[in-house]
């Protein structure tokens, strides 16, 4: 048996110890303590070492609240610092460590601190490291971060997995103590769809940590009970170890801890799961938390809230000290002195700052020495408590104690509540924040709402699971009434106990001082915004559960104002720390977003294609052979083979989106900067397409199948973007028009077939009987034809300048094609090429792509200005015709060739005039797309340029600093080869 | 936030892409100062506003949805096709 832990009684497994290790050190608990209960049952008192001053701490509190036993949990990169000792389940093999302290947590060298507090006051550093400035970054910022702080990162990536669900209620029970046990139940029978969270892996609430009976029955028995009936109930969905940490828009966020109390996560199973919670109606009831009193030595580790010694002492069977003094300002403190008499350790005294304490409150304590009217001035210890002094009518008086409980009253947890912009407001019966103004489908139940007797909790629970199971449509059997007892609960707010000559701490977590406050309020820091802000109180991970009412109510008294005047902040989500593993569930790492694959990928992978990618696609980059060591030479080969003979490219992943309708031609007008209406059935014309604002948004063809059918093609890049514009303005703008779109990119895989033998290798694929004839099939000509058991559609486009084809086959037959493709052109060296060669070849043609369409060119900057119709009104016209867009000395599309062969041109570099200095006034365009050409043989670039057409001819400085890159280029034509367009047709 | 699309019922916003204020109607041909308001011109108001929403991820619908900008609260969404002309 462990040192502090009681002979029976509690909720733990006693038949299941458990072995732990804190700091190293081999401990035993039983199952159903947490790390904390189990450290109390070992009698360890030191937890930890504060943020800034390096105080020795201990556990304060016995749930989420918790400032100071913050450990670092697991090894390796399943190391998680700030985890709540409080909150953590005990399992085999926890391996928990202190945080802040070197070498030790017995001794800590920069302890030293504490001794330096007096210059170490809020805003020391913004007053201190002022000057010389340059020192900050260097010197002042990372001493800061060694000396601050609290656990440390892996820095490993994290290896569990996480996943999301979604999950839809009438009614969302947030807390499952009596208050949302009642409301479960109640609403739960009546039909309602009820999700109920809790915290905790135990259902109950404080029902686990009160000596309390509903319904005759003990406090845990009852609720068990009540777990089984809900568990019986398939409209009724409960997740334990789950915290709400934020309202949102109609959804609550929600975190699950699914594997956090095993040992080790499961192969395959997700360590946690996200929540949306999508529920009609929201029930907080997530109780209150306790609310200490500020004194000298207050953070001396044996102090804690009078609730949580009752939770470790009724729930754990574990004894927080053996010497316990009880300083309270409530009924409630009382109760702890009945746990502790009943555990058969009564307290050492009690001082009630109150002179006048009911006599049924009284006799709670049995026969325990108490001082009313009296007050603690000061905790004294060093690593535990030792004693205390306390001053009262009969003046002051040191009691030698090792613990002490204490009880300023409670704060109802109201955080979600503010989540949306709702503030809370002061209660003066109940010297506490309720809730004022909540989100329309919020309530609040029990103690959360400042009802703090179990009566209460429970009548709030089961008329609030009532009215939300009735707005549901169900009809809930008469309101049960649930029996139990209405505890005295009365508070005479105490905040703080001035005269003390230790330090006095309201924020626990991030070490702010009464004298903190103090200061901020001399300094004019009087608003509860700049007082947090200037001092950090409340800011810590730990919210200011604990902190920010004492402070306020300090503030408040410094500055001569009530507590409603002084204001409270709003919480903002997330409530409880939330792993960001969490929130980007599976999508991590390659699985951030689906890669999408080509039909025809597994073919090009068995040629062995390097892939690249483009847009959400996998594409082709370039096809090695034998003996080639690098990528240009490959790209290289695969050109040549192009110019000179036939090749074949996977073109699948270009946008498509088949139209329909009567008033297609007439959409396409408008859609469109060219004309579309007059093309005739079988023909294919390239299209530009502007932004309403007048830049170019996208290129591609459009080809017309039959009268009413027609499909247009799209950028990679572009295929979604261009889809939605169609839907615009079809929908908005002109739903007049009689038209149906559908986008078919992943319904067809499409192939290019590009080169002089071209149309021989379509004559090997379609057979004798096909007439792939120039006269059949013209350039810029479409049709379609049977290919083995579908019919395929041949297009005669070109984006490489040679003859050539786009082959179109449902996506189910793409893998068939390509290799059909490759059959039918053996004889004819048929090379597959992969979007590199795509690139070289369309830059010799000077035809934009993606790096000229981008968003900050007109027409004209791309030499394309004869395309803008001026018979027909469409969109991006009156937009594009602005005086400014239509200027010269815009950067124009030019091509830029070196002065000397064989240097290379980098995308990126800017265009300067020769023998000026490079600077940014200077500077007249830049490089958009550069290619090696072997048809040149030569580097080859296209920039846009200003005054680019006037230029042809003129040596330009292509300067490329962030490269050391420095030439001397001409501009030439954007069209390097076949400028007369011979070999489109040849 | 939800978003009620005629259509699909209440769906995650995330379906949704955001494109802005509806009121803007695109202007007759050829009035340049009333295409440049149609571009560039928005109001902010701070309160109930109708906007235009695309359910990419769902019915490929363009909606107008009111949404009320202090707190997101959506009280109105129809189909866009359904507008009475500029």
């Amino acid at each position: 048996m462990t040192s502090h832990r009681l002979a029976s009684g509690g909720l733990i497994d006693r038949a299941t110890p458990i072995g732990f290790s804190f700091d190293g050190r081999p401990l035993t608990g039983h199952a159903g303590d947490t790390l904390a209960s189990a450290l109390v049952a070992n009698g360890i008192r030191l937890v930890g070492r504060s943020f800034k001053y390096h105080r020795p701490r201990g556990i304060v509190s016995a749930g989420p609240e918790e400032p100071n036993a913050l450990v670092e949990k697991g090894r390796g990169p399943r190391r998680e610092p700030n985890t709540r000792a409080t909150t953590i389940e005990l399992h085999p093999g926890l391996d928990a460590a202190s945080q802040n302290r070197w070498p030790s947590l017995a001794f800590d060298i920069q302890a030293i601190a504490q001794f330096a507090a007096p210059i170490l006051g809020a805003g020391f550093y913004y007053k201190t490291f002022m000057w010389p400035a340059a020192l900050w970054e260097r010197l002042y910022e990372p001493a800061i971060r060694r000396a601050a702080g609290l656990g440390r990162l892996s820095g490993a990536a994290d290896p569990d997995a996480y996943e999301k669900a979604h999950a839809f209620c009438d009614l969302l029970v947030i807390g499952a103590g009596p208050a949302g046990l009642a409301a479960a139940l109640t609403a739960g029978r009546a039909g309602a769809r009820v999700i109920l969270v809790d915290q905790d892996f135990r259902l109950g609430g404080r029902l686990l940590c009160e000596r309390v009976e509903v319904d005759a029955m003990p406090g845990p028995v009852w609720a068990g009970e009540v777990e089984a009936e809900l568990k019986s109930l398939s409209n009724v969905r409960i997740l334990t170890r789950t915290s709400a940490f934020g309202l949102y828009d109609g959804e609550v966020g929600a975190v699950e801890r699914l594997t956090d109390h095993l040992p080790v996560t499961p192969a395959g199973e997700a360590r946690q799961r996200l929540w949306t919670l999508v529920p009609k109606r929201i029930l907080l009831a997530a109780g209150a938390i306790e609310r200490p009193i500020v004194f000298g030595g207050n953070d001396r580790p044996g102090v804690m809230l009078a609730s949580a010694m009752r939770t470790y002492v009724e729930r754990y069977a574990a004894l927080p000290g053996r010497q316990v003094a009880l300083f309270t300002t409530t009924d409630d403190g009382w109760q702890t002195a009945a746990s502790f008499a009943r555990a058969g350790s009564p307290l050492a005294a009690i001082i009630d700052a109150r002179r006048e304490v009911p006599e049924a409150v009284r006799a709670l304590a049995g026969d325990v020495p108490v001082f009313l009217g009296a007050r603690v001035l000061d905790a004294i210890g060093g690593q535990s408590l030792r004693a205390i002094d306390i001053v009262g009518d009969h003046g002051r008086r040191r009691l030698a104690v090792d613990g002490l409980a204490v009880s300023g009253g409670f704060n109802p947890d109201l955080a979600l509540t503010t989540h949306l912009g709702h503030k809370p407001v002061w209660s003066d019966e109940r010297a506490a924040f309720i809730p004022g103004d909540l989100p329309a489908n919020v309530a609040v139940a029990g103690a959360a709402a400042g009802r703090f007797t179990l009566a209460a909790a429970l009548a709030d629970g089961a008329r609030l699971g009532a009215e939300a199971a009735r707005e549901a449509g169900h009809t809930p059997a008469e309101t049960p009434a649930f029996r139990a007892g209405d505890e005295p609960c009365a508070v005479a707010p105490l905040f703080h106990v001035e005269g003390g000559r230790g330090k006095a701490f309201v924020d626990l977590q991030n070490d702010v001082t009464d004298s903190d406050v103090a200061l901020a309020a001399r300094e004019g820091f009087v608003s509860v915004e700049h007082l947090k802000r200037y001092t950090t109180l409340g800011m810590a991970t730990d919210q200011g559960r604990t902190s920010s009412v004492n402070g306020l109510a300090i503030l408040a008294a410094l500055t001569g104002r009530t507590i409603p005047e002084t204001g409270t902040t709003r919480a903002r989500p997330p409530h409880v720390p939330v792993a960001i593993g969490a929130l980007a569930g599976l999508h991590r790492g390659r699985d951030f977003k689906p890669t999408r694959l080509t039909p025809a990928h597994g073919w090009a992978k068995e040629q062995g294609a390097i892939f690249v990618e483009s847009g959400p696609w996998l594409r082709a980059q370039w096809f090695p052979k034998a003996g080639e060591t690098d990528w240009l030479q490959s790209v290289t080969r695969e050109v040549e083979a192009v110019r000179a003979g036939v090749g074949i490219c996977d073109v699948s992943t270009l946008g498509k989106i088949a139209l329909s309708g009567p008033d297609v031609g007439t959409f396409l007008d408008r859609v469109y900067a060219n004309t579309f209406s007059t093309l005739p059935v079988g023909k294919v014309r390239y299209g530009l397409m502007l932004r309403e604002d007048g830049f170019v948004m996208d290129d591609g063809t459009t080809a017309r199948l039959g009268p009413d059918e027609w499909v247009m093609s799209t950028t990679t890049a572009n295929a979604g973007k261009v889809m939605q514009h169609l839907a615009f303005c079809h929908q908005v703008l002109w739903p007049e028009l009689d038209v149906q779109m559908v986008s078919v990119t992943e319904q067809w895989a499409q192939f290019a077939v590009a080169g002089p033998r071209s149309r021989d290798l379509l004559e090997a694929l379609f057979g004798p009987e096909a007439d792939v004839s120039d006269a059949a099939l013209p350039y810029l000509g479409c049709t379609t034809l049977a290919l083995g058991p579908t019919r395929a559609r041949l297009f005669r486009i070109s984006f490489s300048g040679e003859r050539a084809y786009e082959i179109a086959v449902p996506a189910g037959y793409g893998d068939a094609l390509a290799r059909a493709l490759m059959a039918a052109g053996r004889d004819l060296g048929v090379t597959p090429y992969g979007t590199e060669a795509l690139a070289v070849m369309r830059i010799e043609k000077g035809h934009v792509a993606g790096a000229e369409l981008n968003g900050q060119t007109v027409a004209r900057d791309l030499g394309l200005g004869r395309m803008l119709s001026k018979k027909k009104d469409y969109v991006g016209r009156l937009m594009a015709e602005r005086a400014a867009l239509n200027e010269a000395s815009r950067p124009t599309l030019v091509g830029l060739k070196p002065t000397v062969a064989g240097v290379r041109l980098r995308s990126g570099a800017h265009v300067l005039p020769l023998g000026v200095p490079p600077t940014a006034e200077h500077d007249q365009g830049y490089v958009t797309s550069t290619a090696y050409s072997p048809t040149l043989g030569s580097w080859i670039a296209l920039a846009l340029v200003a005054n680019g057409p006037a230029r042809h001819g003129e040596e330009v400085r292509i300067h490329d600093p962030v490269r050391s890159g420095d030439v001397v280029a001409t501009i030439v034509s954007p069209v390097f080869v076949d400028p007369e367009g011979a070999r489109l047709h040849g | 936030m939800r978003i009620p699309c005629p259509y699909c019922g209440p769906r995650d916003s995330s379906e949704f892409a955001y494109h802005g204020d509806a009121a803007p109607r695109r202007p007759a041909v050829g009035n340049a100062a009333a295409m440049a308001d149609y571009v560039y011109l928005r109001a902010n108001p701070a309160g109930p506003m109708e906007e235009l929403w695309y359910h990419a991820q769902g019915c490929r619908s363009w909606l107008v949805v009111t949404r009320d900008t202090r707190d997101h609260a959506i009280s109105n969404a129809r189909l866009a096709a359904t507008r009475s002309p500029a």
